[in-house]
């Protein structure tokens, strides 16, 4: 599933496999497997489909249902991007990206549109994606109604049904308890019209970027076995109400290293006196922008 | 007026051997409140909760009447069968805990049904379930309180007013006056026949207090052991009861 737009300064070339591993660790057997459950999955799109997951040489709070997604569709063509929190030097990002270097010796990259597979956990590039690239999320919890009914039974059915009362009442209690729905993170998103699904912990800013995107977007839960997709150009709307409609987060000022004003910021410490500094969470965006001005 | 809005004929359900409700046939009729009354373990709640969809009996046909369309409960798929438990009908069960939600606001509690039916502002959906508070005499200050912070009577009127919300047409209730005290039982009992009599709400109650079905039903039917037993007018079964067991049952409870 390659399709390169290779730029080879930004990219770390190919490397060795270790003799020990399959070709990105998974045996081809689970690959086919999974690959069904993302094809189902792609047909119906915000549909969970269980998987017969796999145990993965990393603990579940790190990513394993991505990572089994991206193992099963990696190509020895592909250049893939690992980030965490925007970041793509985070150990859980940095361990990712060495693990699938090791065992598949696939080229990666720091820059976001020269990626054809990105992994994430927690953010959406501010790069815009394009045709033939992948974006595949890392999933804790795949059901966005467990928080008001904890019974797995009635929550099928409720997907079924098209049963989706409770998702707003979440909304109507986020307001009444503080005016505004305060829900910044996992914001419900209904897809295509039809069925509605947990983005993952991305903060709501990055809810709009699913809709109508260009790029496949590919979601998988490990510890819940749990895979489900978003194929391009499929409309993605925010749940809220009419008296107080979905809004992303907005900042009183630009990034404080490259001025961008439309991307995620993270307050971040600077030095021991605890001077706080505003930018942007996407560390090769705000790269990309510092060395076009500097 | 010519058509029962509620018929049941050759209703049947087991527990392995247990034999809940033998062969039970009844009608409703619009604007009726039918009590049906029995001891413990005569299968009053397998009856309602079979005919209200809520588990599947062995063996009946079920019939209700919706615009001027006879509907087959028994035969119908369960997206349909849902639809109509959220809008025309309503159940209020013996336990609140079975009815609430108890981890989201009282208003929360009542709207649910509203947004479940596609109401998306929410100054309505607010507005509306200030207004039910204020019918089942819930202060509406309270529309942001979990319903675990009130006492059992408050959750049972709360549990009420969730129901109705939608304007149903029909209400299954049981035992909706269980464990509460008798003074508070009085209090919803007035509260319940008000809103009945208010809305033009049809219903089936049951309960094993005579007392209770006295106050509230216009029919009765007295269960044991499955089946039933009596069927008549409330005041006919009560003052003139046939079956042996009506007999007793009538004279243990009208003389305390
Ligand atoms: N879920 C169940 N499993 C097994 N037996 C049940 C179940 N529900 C009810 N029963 C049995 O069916 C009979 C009727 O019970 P029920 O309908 O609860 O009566 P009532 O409401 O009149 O007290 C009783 O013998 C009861 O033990
Ligand atoms: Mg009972
Ligand atoms: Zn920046």
């Amino acid at each position: 599933m390659s399709q390169s737009i290779i730029s080879p300064a930004i990219i770390s070339p190919a490397t060795q496999i270790d003799p020990n591993y399959n070709f990105a660790y998974l045996n081809e057997q689970t690959k086919k497997m999974i690959r069904r459950a993302l094809l189902k999955a792609i047909a119906i799109p915000g549909y969970q489909v269980p998987f017969a997951g796999r145990e993965m040489p990393m603990p579940y709070g790190w990513g394993t249902g991505g990572v089994q997604i991206t193992a099963s569709i990696l190509t020895p063509d592909d250049v893939l991007k690992v980030i965490d929190q925007g970041a793509d030097d985070t150990t859980n990002a940095v361990s990712i990206r060495k693990f699938f270097q090791r065992t598949a010796g696939i080229a990666t990259t720091l820059n976001t549109s020269t990626a054809t597979v990105i992994q994430t956990r927690h953010r959406i590039p501010e790069q815009k994606l394009q045709q033939g690239q992948i974006l595949v999320y890392q999933v804790p919890i795949p059901e966005p109604l467990r928080f008001l009914e904890p019974r797995e039974t009635e929550t099928r059915k409720m997907h079924a049904f098209e049963d989706y009362g409770l998702m707003h009442v979440k909304l109507y209690e986020d307001i009444s308890q503080h005016g505004h729905i305060a829900t910044t993170y996992a914001y419900p998103v209904m897809v295509e019209d039809r069925y509605v699904m947990d983005p993952s912990p991305i903060p709501k800013f990055d809810n709009p970027k699913m809709n109508n995107n260009p790029a496949l977007q590919l979601f998988g839960a490990g510890r819940e076995k749990r895979i489900y997709a978003i194929p391009p150009y499929t409309k993605v709307v925010s749940l809220d109400f009419e008296d107080h409609p979905f809004e992303i987060q907005a900042w009183d000022q630009p990034c404080e290293i490259c001025g961008a004003g439309d991307s995620f910021l993270d307050e971040v410490i600077m030095d021991d006196q605890g001077t706080r500094m505003f930018v942007c969470s996407d560390s090769d965006y705000c790269q990309s922008r510092s060395e076009v001005q500097s | 007026m010519n058509q029962p809005l509620f018929s049941v004929t050759n209703l049947s359900k087991k527990f392995g051997k247990t034999i809940a409700c033998n062969d039970i046939s009844f009608d409703l009729w619009p604007g009726e409140i039918l009590g049906i009354v029995g001891e413990s373990g005569s299968g009053k709640t397998t009856l309602l909760r079979s005919i209200a969809g809520l588990i599947k009996p062995d063996q009946a046909t079920i019939n209700y009447q919706h615009k001027n369309k006879t509907l087959n409960i028994d035969q119908m798929d369960e997206p349909e069968l849902r639809h109509l438990q959220r809008t025309e009908w309503a159940f209020v069960h013996q336990h609140p805990r079975d009815g609430l939600r108890m981890n989201v606001s009282a208003g929360a509690n009542i709207g649910e049904r509203l947004m479940a039916n596609g109401w998306r502002h929410y100054d309505d959906i607010r507005a509306e379930a200030i207004k039910w508070l204020e019918a089942v005499e819930i202060d509406a200050k309270r529309i942001d309180d979990l319903p675990r912070t009130f006492s059992g009577g408050m959750q049972q009127r709360l549990q009420i007013a969730r129901n109705l919300v939608t304007n149903p047409r029909l209400i299954f209730m049981d035992e909706p006056t269980g464990g509460l005290d008798v003074s508070v039982q009085a209090r919803l009992l007035d509260l319940l026949r008000g809103l009945v009599r208010d809305l033009g709400l049809s219903a089936i109650i049951v309960t094993h207090d005579l007392a209770v079905a006295r106050l509230l039903s216009n029919r009765l039917m007295v269960m044991k052991d499955g089946q039933v037993i009596e069927h008549g007018l409330t005041d006919q079964v009560l003052e003139d009861p046939q079956a042996a067991y009506s007999q007793l049952l009538v004279s243990s409870i009208l003389q305390v």
